[in-house]
């Protein structure tokens, strides 16, 4: 399913008179279980491009495939069954919700999932173990480091067992060690899994994690290599 | 309980006090329907009762098409008897025999038309509050015979007093001309024209000599402990009716149908002020659930993007609605069922009404009735009002798009 297509993805948006290219003819190609990076300076399209494989945001011109969903042909509903079964989301801001514990937020998803009340609190409970958690189960964000809110993130991302995961500069908010733990979960869920991982960054220590680095530039993708991931140095 | 409505419940207290402010207008707004709606089932309790009791009783026995049209040849037999018969079937002693016939009164200055009433002295007391509206002399006892009890108004028109004599001409019920002299031994004053002017009531026995009705009379008026006995009553009553008689049972309904229908126009009238009261209490949820709604963007984007429907959004807000109507309507029972409850046992009387019951004969304290209508009709809409008002704040949550939702501050 993780397989992505995209083919000639076009975005603009308009900030007044002002047209902004957000994705320019983009061709792109990822295979089940990679570890991709895209990196690039702030508006060169990696949010929008990550925004555009998860159905958050619709192109104007192209199409996606991601697996068996042609993504851009999808109806609202049809977007969020997809999101809700087969992709994880991370987001750089960590985005849990406020009022739930860290097994709520975990359990939520799987609520909405329709996974029955008794297994919910059990696999929460393993998948936030995985995550490095364990005994941090009813804390609530606000009590949290921002590390450990990640982490929650992650838990809430993968507990669906998505084959795809697309985070948005996850290690924004961390400081080194914590990024450099996070980057190791990621990895390490990557090899055990075989969850496919598309991560947006400017930063050059999470592409050294990076099996598959594309690099871009005013919307397009101006590099496309393969690279020896040798993690980071803390 | 499921994390869906932990969440619904926990959203509702991250701004407690709006919450609070909101939970508040719908008890306020709770306790006052119940009480309001209470206090007006009891004041149209009280309204039949008393307008029943001033003379019509809750039920009469009549000759069938008497009330249309008031012959005096439509009578009913034995009528002492038959009284009597109900007395003993009903089990109460609230039953009284009436004759009713139109006559010339004179006195020696003037002469007026009055509708004379024959009544049973030793029960009239008991089916109507007119004999203890009596200000001058006494009402009619056991065993007078030619003594008569008038309206204040009718005595000042007629110019008599306490011990003067009336005369009266009228026609029988066998068509002969009828005339008698009756004594005047009381004067009653209800503080209403229209009863002051017009009541003129003898003893009966006197009344069936004068008018040659023989055992006849008109009516048998019955009153039963309360509004509610009525039914089973009259249906009693309609077993026990001689055979061959062409009498009907009338209930309260059929006797006074203005009373039905000044009920019903109150109420509506009400209802327009209950109704403004709870579109009031409406626009204070749809403000707390926009604002809530408005606050909470960006997490209802990252919702979407984490694959829930806005559908389910909606209904997330919905379920919020709910428990904070909930709230509204328990803490709202609560205190009004408690209030309204004090009040139907102990009464209620604005300034001047103790007064004006004892001039009218008349209760001097209103009783709220309490029932499950009182205690539920008004909440209920309440909650029903509260939920419609958030179909709007819900409804924008599926214009949202994820990734706009999430740029939101």
């Amino acid at each position: 399913m993780s397989s992505i297509s995209c083919r000639n993805l076009c975005r603009t948006f308009h900030q007044g008179d002002e047209v902004i290219t957000g994705l320019d003819h983009v061709d792109l190609d990822i295979e089940e279980g990679e570890f991709v990076c895209l990196s690039g300076p702030s508006g060169s399209g990696k949010t929008t491009l990550l925004n555009a494989m998860g159905g958050l945001d619709t192109p104007d011109e192209g199409e996606i495939t991601v697996g068996k969903y042609r993504v851009d042909k999808l109806s609202k509903n049809e977007l969020a069954e997809m999101r809700l079964h087969d992709i994880g989301f991370v987001f750089q801001a960590y985005n849990l919700i406020p009022v739930l514990s860290a097994i709520e937020n975990v359990e939520f998803v799987m609520q909405v999932q329709g996974i029955a009340a008794a297994d919910r609190g059990a696999r929460a409970r393993a998948i936030l173990a995985e995550v490095g958690l364990q005994g941090l189960e009813d804390r609530r964000p606000g009590d949290m480091s921002g590390g450990q809110q990640q982490r929650v993130a992650v838990a809430r991302a993968i507990v669906n067992q998505p084959a795809l995961v697309l985070a948005d500069e996850p290690t924004a908010n961390l400081d080194t060690r914590s990024a450099a733990q996070f980057m190791d979960l990621f990895v390490a869920l990557n090899r055990q899994h075989g969850i496919t991982f598309v991560i947006s960054t400017h930063d050059t220590r999470v592409m050294a994690y990076a099996r598959r680095l594309i690099r871009m530039r005013d919307g397009r993708i101006v590099a496309d290599e393969q690279q020896e991931p040798h993690g980071m140095a803390v | 309980m499921s994390v869906t409505w932990r969440l619904a419940w926990r959203n509702l207290w991250r701004h407690s006090r709006r919450t609070w402010l909101t939970v508040g207008a719908m008890v306020f707004c709770n306790v006052l329907l119940i009480f309001l709606i209470s206090l007006q089932l009891g004041s149209y309790q009280m309204m039949i009762d008393n307008s029943l009791a001033t003379y019509s009783g809750h039920i009469q026995i009549q000759q069938r098409g008497y009330l249309e049209d008031q012959q005096m040849r439509q009578t009913v037999p034995a009528v002492a008897r038959l009284a009597a018969g109900v007395r003993s079937v009903l089990g109460v002693e609230t039953v009284s025999a009436r004759g009713l016939a139109f006559a010339l009164a004179s006195s020696e200055q003037r002469s007026f038309g009055v509708l004379l009433n024959g009544v049973q002295p030793e029960f009239e007391p008991a089916v109507s509050t007119l004999p203890g509206l009596v200000r001058q002399g006494r009402y009619l006892a056991p065993g007078d015979r030619g003594q008569i009890v008038i309206g204040a108004v009718l005595a000042r028109n007629l110019k008599v007093g306490l011990g003067e004599e009336l005369t009266f001409l009228g026609s029988g019920r066998d068509g002969s001309f009828s005339a008698g002299v009756a004594t005047v031994v009381g004067i009653l004053e209800s503080g209403m024209d229209e009863i002051d002017r017009s009541v003129a009531q003898v003893p009966l026995s006197w009344f069936q000599e004068t008018f040659s009705m023989g055992d006849h009379g008109h009516s048998v008026v019955i009153r039963v402990p309360d509004l509610d006995r009525v039914p089973e009553a009259v249906q009693t009553l309609q077993g026990m009716l001689p055979a061959g008689e062409s009498l009907e049972v009338l209930d309260w309904n059929a006797l006074q149908p203005g009373l039905r229908q000044a009920i019903t126009s109150d109420l509506a009238s009400a209802w327009f002020t209950y109704v403004v009261l709870i579109v009031l209490v409406a626009f204070s949820v749809l403000n707390t659930q926009l604002m809530s709604v408005l606050e909470r963007t960006r997490e209802f984007g990252v919702m979407l993007s984490l694959g829930m429907r806005p559908g389910q959004l909606a209904r997330l807000v919905g379920m919020e609605t709910l428990l904070m109507a909930a709230l509204g309507l328990g803490l709202g029972v609560l205190l009004g069922a408690l209030l309204t409850q004090y009040l139907s046992a102990v009464g209620f009387a604005y300034p001047g009404m103790d007064e004006l019951g004892a001039k009218f004969n008349m209760p001097g304290r209103m009783y709220p009735e309490v029932s499950l209508l009182s205690l539920f009709w008004g909440p209920a809409v309440v909650v029903l009002g509260a939920l419609l008002a958030a179909i709007y704040p819900a409804l924008r949550l599926f214009r949202l798009a994820p990734v706009e939702a999430m740029r939101a501050a």
